[in-house]
């Protein structure tokens, strides 16, 4: 059978500043993150014939195309559910290029959530199923959805808001590491965080990912074509998603465990395609739009045991030196949300050797998408 | 206040609410039978397109809760902070539904002081209505 095994690899990533504004549009910001990415990987625009990226993405392919000067395009592919399409867009354009429909892809995301509005003022608009059962009640928002999880979790496993700081600190101390982050000036106290404003009680503010101007893409070619190329070859391992029996979208409290989310899905298909296993794995870049999604995203991907997730973060597990660093450029709470996609570069700067906060020797990183909404994974190995 | 926007499958349970019932969709097919939530067109555990809307006691107990804070849309920011509950019903604890604990059924969401508020709080359905449209509310039993 064809496998996807390090049969392509990244070999270019591109990025824009990351502020609360900036004044160039959505169109040109993506423009400017795939024109670096091109760069970064000594390809030429025209030579471009895959796409891939979010639904939620405004800018459609062909703007991008058109703008860039790609030339003649033969796959173009967006993926749903807002960030848990992050790791998809690769995993997408990986297949396409195993299988010899494209040769070199592209995917991106670019977006004004730091000045632009924010989706859930937007009533006019209904999420798909769940919506008449939980907005009317005031579950406005994903950070008053994950905090329904998030309080149940610490109900069952005895977890406390101490295991939540573990996480934003963690990403706080990676992004005082990144002059890109926004947060690279400002380090978070336990104090800090304890006496916070309530965002939707038991989350704080800290436990919130930023708000953000910005845009990241990568390159993606065959392994053949990679190891010609200007920068390290950063291969994709293995790519899974995740949509779990019975799951209901944003917000999925209607199955047997809802703490056991799309996470367990893409895992179980993820690790079954790799030739390593959760103990080799260097570094991970875990989806972090709030911080309860650590604990249950360990879970998930096999890391620890359902409702070890909390106690995993003790004794600076997260941090560099720790049994597993994560999101060393600082993730979605401290560096930059872009939808996840700065966690796939991250990734890639790491098996490169070039973070600002490098694991040493690090050869192997998970890469997760949104947890809770039908989600994506990659692992990626140097 | 947001009001529900309702669809096809969903349309029968806010009917029965405007009566004053909760009634959640179930399976007709003789060897099934089972309850589901949200309303979908066809059973996934049998495959049927029967179904009936089956009364249920409207007891439950609270299986999470948050209390949002701003910013929240204006009609709930006034109300800030209050609290969004899950009760899991009496006759099948899968079965989860979305809601509000208050003081009476026509009061304000942050009606109930926070502190009443735990896992596993018994609690029993009530009516309001909102905007012209009936939905439930769920008042704390005594313990």
């Amino acid at each position: 059978m064809a496998t996807l095994k390090d049969a392509t690899a990244i070999v270019g990533i591109g990025q824009t500043p990351f502020a609360k504004q900036l004044p160039e549009s959505e169109k040109e910001l993506a423009c400017r993150a795939i024109v670096a990415a091109l760069d970064d990987a000594g390809i030429s625009a025209a030579e471009v014939d895959a796409f891939a990226s979010y639904t939620m993405e405004e800018t459609d392919e062909v703007e991008v195309a058109k703008s860039i000067g790609a030339g003649d395009v033969t796959f173009f592919s967006k993926i749903g559910y807002g960030g848990g399409g992050c790791c998809a867009t690769v995993g997408h354009l990986a297949a396409a290029i195993a299988t010899g429909q494209a040769s070199v892809g592209v995917a991106w995301r670019s977006r004004k959530r730091g000045s632009g509005p924010r989706p859930w003022k937007n009533t006019a608009v209904q999420l798909p199923t769940p919506a008449q059962w939980t907005r009317p009640f005031g579950l406005l928002r994903p950070a008053d959805e994950i905090g329904m999880l998030a309080r149940r979790y610490l109900h069952e496993h005895g977890a406390t808001r101490d295991h939540l700081f573990n996480v934003a600190l963690a990403c706080r101390n990676r992004a005082n590491q990144n002059p890109a982050a926004i947060m690279y000036e400002r380090p978070l106290t336990r104090e800090m965080y304890m006496t916070s404003r309530w965002i939707s009680e038991p989350l704080c503010l800290f436990d919130n990912c930023l708000e953000t101007d910005g845009a990241l893409a990568c390159v993606i070619v065959a392994a053949e074509r990679a190891r010609d190329c200007r920068q390290k070859p950063v291969y994709v391992h293995s790519a899974a998603q995740g949509l779990p029996a019975q799951h209901h979208g944003m917000v999925n409290y209607w199955n047997d465990d809802p703490l056991t989310g799309p996470a367990w899905t893409a895992a179980r298909h993820l690790w079954k395609q790799a030739d390593f296993g959760p103990d080799d794995v260097d570094v991970a870049q875990i989806y972090d739009a709030f911080t309860p999604l650590i604990p249950l995203s360990l879970e998930g991907y096999g890391f620890c045991g359902r409702g070890e997730g909390a106690a995993f973060t003790e004794g600076g597990a997260l941090e560099i030196g720790g049994r597993l660093p994560i999101n060393t450029g600082g993730g979605g709470l401290s560096e930059a949300y872009v939808h996840g996609f700065n966690l796939i570069n991250e990734g890639v700067k790491q098996l490169r050797g070039h973070s600002t906060a490098q694991v040493p020797d690090a050869a192997t990183c998970l890469v997760t998408a949104g947890e809770g909404v039908p989600t994506s994974a990659i692992l990626l190995r140097s | 206040m947001l009001t529900p926007v309702v669809d096809p499958d969903g349309a029968p349970f806010w009917e029965y609410a405007a009566r004053g019932e909760l009634r959640v969709q179930a399976c007709a097919a003789p060897d099934c039978g089972r309850l589901r939530f949200p309303p979908r067109p066809c059973c996934p555990h049998c495959q049927s397109f029967a179904d009936e809307w089956r009364r249920v006691s409207g007891r439950g107990r609270i299986w999470s809760y948050v209390f949002p804070h701003p910013p929240l849309l204006p009609d709930y920011a006034a109300q800030a902070p209050y609290n969004a509950v899950i009760v899991e019903l009496a006759e099948d604890p899968l079965i989860r539904l979305v809601g509000n604990v208050v003081a009476e059924p026509d009061a304000a969401l942050d009606s109930v002081d926070p502190s009443r508020l735990r896992i596993g709080a018994r609690v029993q359905v009530a009516f309001t209505e909102v905007d012209g449209m009936t939905v439930p509310r769920w008042l704390l039993e005594r313990a």
